[in-house]
This record gives structure tokens, C-alpha cells and sequence, in this order.
């Protein structure tokens, strides 16, 4: 198209910049940033819904005081949340690897049936496997308990037994996200350097040897983001803990989110629950950042050594 | 030597699709509950006689919305996902190839991270609150913008990695040739970049369509979606199973379709967006 005057089309240029752009800055300002914004103000005020209007107090840094000193609920769920990420995310990763290397050994027979097996547990609503798995953990009739019963041993309660519940809800966690670890550990096995992997494997050392001496350290990248990833997403769990255990029993199953949830929502601790989330928000903020940092400062340290 | 390799070869087999049997046994015994009869699902009857009426109880019982609630989750997930597609594509461009200031840049992608990665949780209560003074809590159109504000920073980033991996030389040539931006982007890019769409779109849509956090909290009873439905069969004391499983099994209906079709576009995007 001719533009005959280069302002013109300066102009049209732009315009598309602020366009394209507007959209998404928008959206972040008035849904994320605005909100954040928000919840800072509330924290500092006890909010009270009195026929149906709320009333504002302004209670200054009462809720911080309340949530560190007071607290127990929370800090239960953020005890159990560090519990469940660290050994889920532990038991996926190593799952996950030694998933991805038997595949890899056992070649490409049936691939794309496995993936698309895998898949599955991953674009599954997370609500539908807490539905599936409450109904086979279910006490008396659950298919777990069924099979058990097959070999002689009795029922047992796992998401009604505090010292059980935990470990349960894990193995939901591990059993719907092994199959994403798996998924990204096999790419990044796919993309290793065969020339490398040849040379180790004529270099005689064992099997064993060549997994921890040339895989491991070259996989080094995907494993740190896979880890990075599920760790996040593990402090981001809510979907399964609500239809599984809602926290229960006791405190054995809280998890930072539901606290949340049950404040603002079941007990309209509105003023307290914004205090919840600006500390959760704060703290999960600055880890990443850290994270961030502490990782581009040791690749640019590595980089400076090469 | 031969024959070790072999050996283990069958072992890596034999584990391999041994998980995959993990994965898919439970799946199945659930959703066969689908078509059993209560009285046959409580008491854990491996042989039960065959019923559609846990579907025909959630579909068309007065006392069911199960068909409005799939309707809603169908115009919450279309919508939001095409605003999404549609926002970060063109974000995308003009991120990649354009002259931005860093620090616009550097700003967007920035909070789209962390902001990816901060727990829903903590946002909803304000949302919540938001919406409802302004007098559109329980609205579509509530619900529909924050899904898109939720899975914007996902798409945004599948989409910087798919235009950002388009031969740069192609953009620059069309530039000089006097192509305005908005040319540039529609001739040359959006043609190019389609597959990378459809994986986005599919993600996003899967994700809208998964979501609960959000739909459990901003919706109301007229705009309720499948998954805050499915939990409200758990009634404290009489639980639906039934009906669970029957919407259940409608509810992976999306996603089974979407593996099947779309298998490589799916994996690809996992991929990208991880990595990324």
C-alpha cells in the first residue's frame, strides 16, 4: 500500500504500539495490580458486613499482629505446605526422570500412545481428580480399600486419618503431575547430544556412571525449571485439598490457600484474610526473586569461568 | 551384551507401561461408576447391571443444571480464551520485533512471571470484593475477565516464544517494503504463527475450562460452571457419586477431544511454555 506521507504512517505505527500493548496493560493494572493495591488497604482495616452493608474499621497493623502472633491455622498450613511440596515435588522428579530414561531406553514403541496416556492426569480438571480420588480413598466402599480387602488387610481410612491424610493427598499430587515431569524431562533427554552420550557409552563406565556423571549434569537446565516450576505450583494448590479434605481433619491437610479461602470466605474475615494473602503474596514474591537472582548470578559466575 | 540390553530394555517396557496403567486404571473405575446404580457404587459390586440413569438424572432432572452449567462453562472458556488469544498475540509482536522501550518490555513480561506464579488464592478475595461493588459479581462478564487476566501471562509467553522463533528477516523485509506495523502483523505474522495459536488456544481454553478457584468464588448459581458443579454433588451428607462420575466423565470431554486432535500442538505448547 502506498502511504504517500511518511507521518502518516509514522502515526498508524504508533498507534498499533499502544494498541497492541494497551490491552494487556490494562488487564494487569485494573485485575492484578489494582488488587494488590486493594488488599494492602484492607489488611490494615476489620471489616464487618452488618445488614448487608460492610463497615470499615481501621484497626492499623491489628491483623499482622493477629496473624503472627495468635495464629495457628495458617501457619499449620504453611508447616503442611512445605511438607507436601518438598516430598511431592521430590517423589515427581525422581518419578519423572527414571520414567523418561526407561522410555527412552525402551525406544520409541508406542510413544505417542504413552503420551497421550500421560497427558491425561494434565488436562484433567484438577477438581475431576479430587472427585476421582475421594471416590476410591473413600472408607468403605473405595476401590483402594476393595483391594486391600482382596489380600486380607482392613480398611483404611485415608483421608479421615490425621496421620494418613497428608500422605494422601501427596500421592494424588505425585500421581497427577509425575506425567508433566515426565513429559519435560523426555524432551530435554531428547535434546541431549548424542555424540556426548556415545562417547561416555565407549568410554565403558557403567550404566549408572553415565547417568550420574554425563545425563545429570547435562540435563542440569530442564531439571532446575521443571523443579522450579512444580515447587511454585505446589504452593498454588487448592482444587484437590477442597473436594479431598477441605484441610481436615484437624489441620492436617491445611494448606496456605484454603486458610485464605476459609477466611475471606466461609468466616468474611475480609480485613484478616487480605492480611493472609499480602504476606503470602510478599513471601512467594520475594522467593522468586531470589530464585531469579541467586540462579543468573551462578550463570554468570559460570560463564565468567569458561 | 546383546542380550543385557534387551533385558533391559523389556524391564524399561514392563515399568514404563506399568505406570501407564496407574494412570489410566483409577481413571476408569471411576468413570465406569457413571453408569452403575447407586446402590451398586456404595456397595462396591464389581458386576452391576448397566444404567444411563446417572446421566439422565444430571441432564434433564428439575433438580439438575448440569446443562446450563456446561453451557457456561462453554461461553466463559470461548470467550475468555478468544480475548486472550487475541491480546497476547498481538502483544506478542509487538514485544519480539518492535521498538518498545526495555523497560515496557521488561515491566509486562515481568509481572506476567510473577504474577503466573503468585497463588490464585490470594487475589480472588479482591476480586471478589471488586465486583461486587461494582454490581457485577455473578456476571459473565466477570467471570470471563478474570479468566483471561488468568491465563494471559501463560499465552503471552507461548506466544512471545512462537513469533519470537519466525525468521526475523521476513519482518524486517516486509518493514521495508513499507508495510505499516498493523500490515506487518497481519500479512506476514498471524498467517505464520497459526499453529502456535491453536496450541495456545487449546491450552487456555483447557485451563479456562479446569479452572475452580475462581468460578467457585465470582460465580452465581445462574452462571455456574462444570467444576464448581461437580463439587457441589459432595454434599456433606448424601454424596452424588453417580451423578459425580457421570459429570465427571462430560466434563473430560473437552480435553479427551482436545489430547486426540491436537496431541502434538498440546505437548508442544507444555514444552514451550515450561521451558520459556
Amino acid at each position: 500500500m502506498d502511504l504517500r506521507r511518511p507521518y502518516e504512517k509514522a502515526r498508524r505505527n504508533r498507534l498499533w504500539i499502544v494498541s497492541s500493548l494497551l490491552p494487556v496493560a490494562a488487564f494487569f493494572i485494573l485485575l492484578t495490580a489494582f488488587p494488590v493495591l486493594n488488599l494492602l488497604g484492607l489488611s490494615f482495616f476489620h471489616v464487618e458486613w452488618r445488614e448487608g452493608a460492610a463497615s470499615f474499621d481501621f484497626v492499623g497493623t491489628e491483623n499482622f499482629r493477629r496473624l503472627f502472633v495468635q495464629e495457628n491455622v495458617f501457619w499449620a498450613g504453611v508447616r503442611n505446605n512445605v511438607v507436601f511440596a518438598v516430598v511431592a515435588v521430590t517423589c515427581q522428579m525422581v518419578l519423572g526422570f527414571s520414567m523418561a530414561l526407561a522410555v527412552k531406553t525402551a525406544g520409541s514403541y508406542g510413544r505417542a500412545l504413552l503420551t497421550g496416556i500421560f497427558l491425561l492426569p494434565i488436562v484433567v480438571p484438577p477438581i475431576v481428580i479430587g472427585t476421582m480420588w475421594r471416590l476410591i480413598m473413600g472408607r468403605e466402599f473405595g476401590l483402594a480399600n476393595t483391594l486391600l480387602g482382596f489380600v486380607g488387610l482392613g480398611p483404611v481410612d485415608w483421608l479421615g486419618n490425621p496421620d494418613i491424610a497428608l500422605a494422601s493427598v501427596i500421592f494424588v499430587d505425585v500421581w497427577h503431575w509425575t506425567p508433566f515431569v515426565f513429559l519435560l524431562m523426555l524432551a530435554g533427554l531428547e535434546s541431549l547430544d548424542g555424540e556426548v552420550l556415545e562417547a561416555a557409552r565407549i568410554d565403558t563406565v557403567s550404566r549408572w556412571q553415565q547417568i550420574r556423571h554425563v545425563i545429570v549434569p547435562m540435563m542440569m537446565p530442564t531439571i532446575v525449571i521443571t523443579l522450579l516450576f512444580r515447587v511454585i505450583l505446589s504452593f498454588k494448590v487448592f482444587d484437590e485439598i477442597y473436594l479431598l479434605t477441605s484441610g481436615g481433619p484437624g489441620t492436617a491437610t491445611e494448606v496456605v490457600n484454603f486458610s485464605i479461602y476459609r477466611t475471606f470466605f466461609r468466616q468474611d474475615q475480609v480485613g484478616y484474610g487480605a492480611a493472609m494473602s499480602v504476606v503470602t503474596l510478599f513471601s512467594i514474591s520475594l522467593v522468586i526473586i531470589l530464585a531469579r537472582e541467586f540462579m543468573q548470578r551462578r550463570a554468570s559466575r559460570r560463564d565468567g569461568a569458561a | 551384551m546383546n542380550r543385557s540390553i534387551s533385558l533391559g530394555r523389556v524391564l524399561a517396557n514392563t515399568v514404563v507401561w506399568g505406570y501407564a496403567l496407574v494412570i489410566l486404571g483409577p481413571t476408569l473405575w471411576v468413570l465406569s461408576n457413571a453408569f452403575k446404580f447407586k446402590i451398586d457404587i456404595i456397595t462396591g459390586a464389581t458386576l452391576s447391571p448397566l444404567t444411563w440413569i446417572n446421566f439422565r438424572e444430571l441432564l434433564f432432572s428439575r433438580q439438575s443444571d448440569f446443562l446450563a452449567n456446561l453451557f457456561n462453562s462453554a461461553v466463559i472458556g470461548v470467550a475468555s480464551t478468544a480475548i486472550v488469544i487475541i491480546v497476547a498475540t498481538m502483544a506478542a509482536f509487538t514485544i519480539v520485533y518492535l521498538e518498545v522501550k526495555p523497560w515496557v518490555r521488561w515491566a509486562i513480561l515481568g509481572w506476567a512471571l510473577l504474577f503466573h506464579m503468585l497463588p490464585t488464592l490470594t487475589f480472588v478475595g479482591s476480586w471478589y470484593l471488586m465486583y461486587s461493588a461494582a454490581g457485577l459479581h455473578g456476571t459473565y462478564f466477570a467471570v470471563i475477565m478474570t479468566h483471561a487476566v488468568h491465563n494471559l501471562p501463560m499465552a503471552l509467553f507461548l506466544m512471545v516464544s512462537f513469533v519470537g522463533a519466525l525468521p526475523r528477516e521476513l519482518v524486517q523485509a516486509a518493514r521495508m517494503d513499507g508495510c505499516t506495523y498493523a500490515q506487518v502483523f497481519w500479512r506476514i505474522v498471524f498467517p505464520l504463527v497459526r499453529g502456535g495459536m491453536i496450541a495456545a488456544t487449546a491450552l487456555t481454553f483447557i485451563f479456562s475450562w479446569s479452572d475452580f478457584a475462581i468460578s467457585l468464588t465470582l460465580t452465581s448459581r445462574d452462571t455456574m460452571t462444570v467444576p464448581v458443579a461437580i463439587a457441589t454433588f459432595a454434599q456433606e451428607y448424601d454424596i452424588r457419586y453417580g451423578e459425580m462420575a457421570a459429570g465427571t466423565l462430560l466434563s473430560i470431554m473437552p480435553a479427551l477431544v482436545l489430547i486426540l486432535v491436537g496431541q502434538n500442538f498440546i505437548v508442544r505448547g507444555l514444552l514451550a511454555g515450561a521451558v520459556k
